[in-house]
């Protein structure tokens, strides 16, 4: 049955609302595909707003690797802004995708990406559009598969009312495997319904399907035990691990829209995974472990990327990027190769160190250099020994004076409140950090006019760390921890006007502390918040602490818990936690020994460099590190590419 | 530098919708795809050379928006026009491209000519409109801007104004058994710029004319004004040799 377009009733919205291009698709590469010529369709969201969604990495590899199959197709959605909402509602125009318009309620899956949890309310209000219950419990055999990916769905409990199945880790192969199975089952004619579709999947070990799994409380709240109801659904859900990165050399031609974006750039993914064993990371900690892509392959997807894009600047993404094993030869060559086209390069440099000013110099060598960026993310020598980043003051202090000896003009440093352990001391080290950075940068550039930006924000624990036991800090606590830091730089006649000081209040880090550790119990807050207009809660402008905690009075108390049992909280050995049954491969033992030894203020080393230290990752998900060096190099490049002065081969 | 090309583009169907802003990202990009020979302004961060003249609003609708680019290196125009073409989405069509031999572009474009689709409007009371907003000497008008709400005379700008019947419409689909008016307008470009929009609220103003759907509004043509025939002729006229470069007049997406 062809599926009309939606496009013709939304056009006639769209003089009406804010940066209308957002919603009308057509980006350079991307993809259409005939209907009826799929047998498994499928629609990605961002959760976002356009802007934020459409350079976000997972879903345009996803889209392109889904398109890519003969007989499926993937479509792209994104979160409408309230002024199209309300239209949208008064026309009865559904969620539609952007790629042609097609109405979301009529593909098999509707995938979501949550990097963070403050998606949630922003998924209700496109289900609801769209025409799907709320509720997975509602929904009949004709509505899409809800899916939950991204690293918030490392613990899908608070959402496991609303969606159909989770899957946590990479989604390349995962995606691919649910279409076959989806394709089967509608082949056969959709035999056992709905139900069946999703035993199906939760078979798999990699697909979790929350209303296969009761879960059982203890009288004071807390958990006794996660368990599943059906035969053959596994005690635990395997996340998914793609090996060999250069065998998936996504995105091959990235999307590039018409409306201005968070970001501008062709991004390459130069490795996944990161074992410096930052207990407060969980990104570190679930993509274990580290597999990078070669430096060929690097180049190779530069050069076809920039090629289908025309971008002018080249991101080169990881949780660490200066990390790679050849990654001052990947730095030096595509510096060669680009000079001309005057494209810049960039990588988030976050590491302390000399080899770091090295690497920035090169990616700047055509350029300007503005400022770099540092994470020290704690103040303290001590504080820094807890989370595990290891960097000590002289290191910071040697690696400023370089930077600002090259001509940096502006070094910006990250930090945390609120971390286990922490002190005011702590935290007011931060101004004398700060103060010492200015005092070197002055003496070796001989200049008074550099800066150094400190911002700071509040830390939430996160499921699947060595953190995920530990009490957060109450907002309160963490604001007043703050102003102390704030009033002690502004107090500094000599240096405070060279330091800038950028914080975010404690009030939201509660909410997301909130969504991170919680379990089903959370769903009827979330729902309660969205209920009541909640939209767009990683938006200063939308986000209302207020609107969040009346609705968690209002339908936790009936649990016999509450916001500061799931925040401020501290869990001990024995407790089941939520998210127990998501398997990420971290050995939870070995979690416990190591926030045994974030209190001991002991170190732990990174196992690219040094054996094996058993944090499970490896073999429980048959996986190995996949690092160089390679010993190849970049060699320049050919001009294969037809030119406008007819100059080149064409 | 040692050439300027000056270029035609479309803004068609839902790419019309892009601002001015997107569309000056979305062409930078393009000359980097097609391998155009930029030249590039001097100084500490240089730019291609890329004028831009008088753009459409956003939302409208356009067949004949201009641009100028200098390049580095000799360029044949129409295969220029080809690859840019192929560089850009579908909708921001590039259509014509002429070397530039004069000076003074942007002072060419003197008026426009702009089709006006009124859905839901019969011809009958389109055309009562249009003699009331004709027989006014002047037709004040309200728009909201950065600064406030202003207000001005949008009838003298305006050199003609008429129904045409529709079966001249442009990029019309579907059936016609709706009443839809089309209104064809040539304004001057005058200061302060008196746009489609504001004749539309003018209609109101004079005849109490409001269409129930957004008027779907595209620029046909900007260039010189012929004052005897009323037309607007091609602002690369005096650019073109005598060979004719690429040109797809009035096509359609
Ligand atoms: S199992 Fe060993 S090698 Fe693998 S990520 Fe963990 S510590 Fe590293």
């Amino acid at each position: 049955m062809p599926i009309e377009s939606v496009f013709p009733r939304l056009e006639a919205l769209l003089p009406h609302v804010q940066k209308p291009i957002q919603y009308v698709g057509g980006e350079l590469n991307s993809t259409v595909k005939d209907w009826d010529e799929c047998q498994v369709r499928w629609s990605l969201m961002y959760p976002d707003a356009y802007e934020v969604g459409l350079p976000n990495q997972g879903v345009m590899i996803l889209y392109e690797v889904l398109n890519e199959r003969e007989g499926v197709l993937a479509e792209r959605t994104y979160s409408v802004w309230p002024d199209l909402e309300k239209l949208m509602r008064e026309h009865e125009v559904p969620q539609f995708t952007v790629d042609a318009h097609r109405p979301v309620g009529a593909f098999d899956f509707f995938g979501l990406s949550f990097s963070t949890e403050l998606g949630y309310t922003n998924m209700l209000t496109a289900l609801d559009l769209a025409g799907i219950p709320l509720e997975s419990a509602d929904r009949g055999i004709d509505h899409p598969v809800v899916v939950a990916g991204g690293h918030a769905a490392f613990n899908p409990e608070p959402i496991a009312d609303f969606i159909d199945c989770a899957v946590i880790g990479d989604g390349e192969q995962a995606v691919l495997e649910m279409t076959e199975i989806a394709r089967v089952w509608k082949a056969e004619g959709r035999p056992g319904g709905r139900d069946e579709l999703l035993l199906r999947l939760a078979k798999t070990g990699g697909v979790y399907v929350p209303r296969f799994y009761d879960v059982e409380y203890l009288a004071d709240g807390r958990i006794a035990r996660v368990v599943p109801n059906r035969s053959g659904v596994p005690w635990r859900v395997s996340k998914h691990t793609v090996m060999d990165l250069d065998e998936w050399p996504y995105p091959k031609q990235p999307l590039v829209p018409l409306a201005e974006t968070v970001h501008e750039r062709m991004s390459v993914e130069i490795f996944r995974g990161c074992t410096r064993g930052c207990r407060f990371c969980q990104a570190g900690m679930i993509t274990r472990p580290v597999r990078e892509r070669s430096i060929t392959g690097i180049g190779e997807m530069v050069d076809k990327g920039l090629e289908s894009t025309g971008f002018e600047e080249v991101g080169l993404l990881s949780l660490s990027s200066a990390d790679h094993s050849e990654i001052a030869d990947v730095a030096k060559g595509l510096a060669d190769r680009y000079t001309e086209d005057k494209i810049g390069l960039s990588l988030p440099s976050t590491r302390v160190d000399a080899f770091n000013i090295d690497l920035a110099n090169e990616l700047t060598r055509n350029g300007r250099r503005s400022g770099l960026t540092f994470a020290p993310e704690g103040g303290s020598e001590r504080i820094r020994k807890v989370i595990n980043k290891m960097v000590s003051e002289e290191d910071l202090i040697r690696t400023v004076a370089t930077a600002y000896g090259n001509g940096w003009r502006q070094v910006k440093l990250y930090f945390m409140c609120g971390l286990p352990t922490e002190t005011d001391e702590d935290v007011l080290q931060i101004a004398d950090m700060a103060t010492r950075v200015i005092a070197k940068g002055r003496e070796v550039s001989g200049a008074n006019d550099i800066r150094c930006t400190v911002s700071i924000g509040g830390f939430v624990p996160k499921p699947h760390t060595p953190f995920q036991w530990a009490p957060q800090l109450s907002s309160a606590e963490t604001d007043a921890r703050l102003e102390k830091l704030r009033d002690r730089i502004r107090g500094d006649k000599k240096y405070g006007r060279s330091i800038g000081f950028r914080y975010h209040d404690g009030k939201p880090g509660i909410v997301e502390g909130l969504l991170s550790r919680g379990d089903r119990r959370i769903g009827d807050v979330i729902r309660a918040v969205y209920e009541a207009g909640g939209r767009f809660d990683g938006w200063r402008e939308y986000f209302s602490y207020d609107l969040w905690m009346e609705s968690a009075a209002k339908t936790l108390p009936a649990h016999g818990v509450d916001v500061d049992w799931y925040t401020t909280r501290e869990r001990s050995y024995e407790e089941a936690l939520p998210w127990d049954h998501l398997d990420s491969g971290l050995d939870k033992d070995w979690l416990w020994e190591d926030w045994q030894d974030a209190l001991d203020e002991t170190e732990v080393e990174d196992c690219r460099w040094t054996p094996c230290f058993d944090c499970g990752v490896c073999p429980q998900m048959d996986t190995e590190i996949q690092i160089g060096p390679t010993g190849r190099k970049l060699l320049p490049l050919t001009v294969t590419t037809p030119s406008a002065d007819g100059n080149a081969p064409a | 530098m040692v050439q300027r090309v000056r270029l035609r583009y479309t803004k068609r169907g839902r790419l019309r919708f892009t601002s001015h802003r997107d569309f000056q990202r979305a062409f930078e990009r393009a000359l980097r795809r097609a391998a155009v020979p930029m030249a590039y302004s001097a100084g500490f961060s240089p730019h291609p050379k890329v004028s831009y003249a008088n753009a459409a609003p956003t939302g409208t609708a356009s067949e004949a928006e201009y641009l100028e680019i200098g390049l580095a290196r000799h360029c044949d125009p129409h295969r220029l026009r080809e690859l840019l073409d192929l560089s850009m989405p579908t909708g921001l069509d590039i259509v014509d491209a002429v070397e530039a031999d004069t000076s003074g572009f942007a002072d060419r474009l003197l008026a426009s000519c702009w089709e006006l689709r009124l859905d839901g409007v019969g011809t009958e009371e389109a055309e009562e409109a249009v003699r009331r907003f004709l027989a006014a000497d002047s037709v004040e008008v309200q728009r909201q801007t950065k600064k406030g709400v202003r207000t001005f005379d949008a009838r003298a700008a305006v050199a003609s104004l008429e129904c045409v019947d529709a079966g001249h419409e442009l990029g019309s689909d579907g059936p016609a058994q709706q009443p839809c008016a089309i209104l064809r307008l040539v304004v001057r470009h005058l200061t302060p710029a008196v746009r489609p929009d504001d004749v539309l609220s003018g209609l109101r103003a004079t005849a109490d004319l409001a269409p129930p759907v957004p008027v779907s509004v595209t620029r046909l043509a900007q260039g010189p004004l012929d004052e005897e025939t009323g037309t607007v002729t091609d602002p690369l006229a005096p650019d073109r040799d005598a060979t004719l470069v690429a040109t797809v007049p009035g096509s359609t997406a």
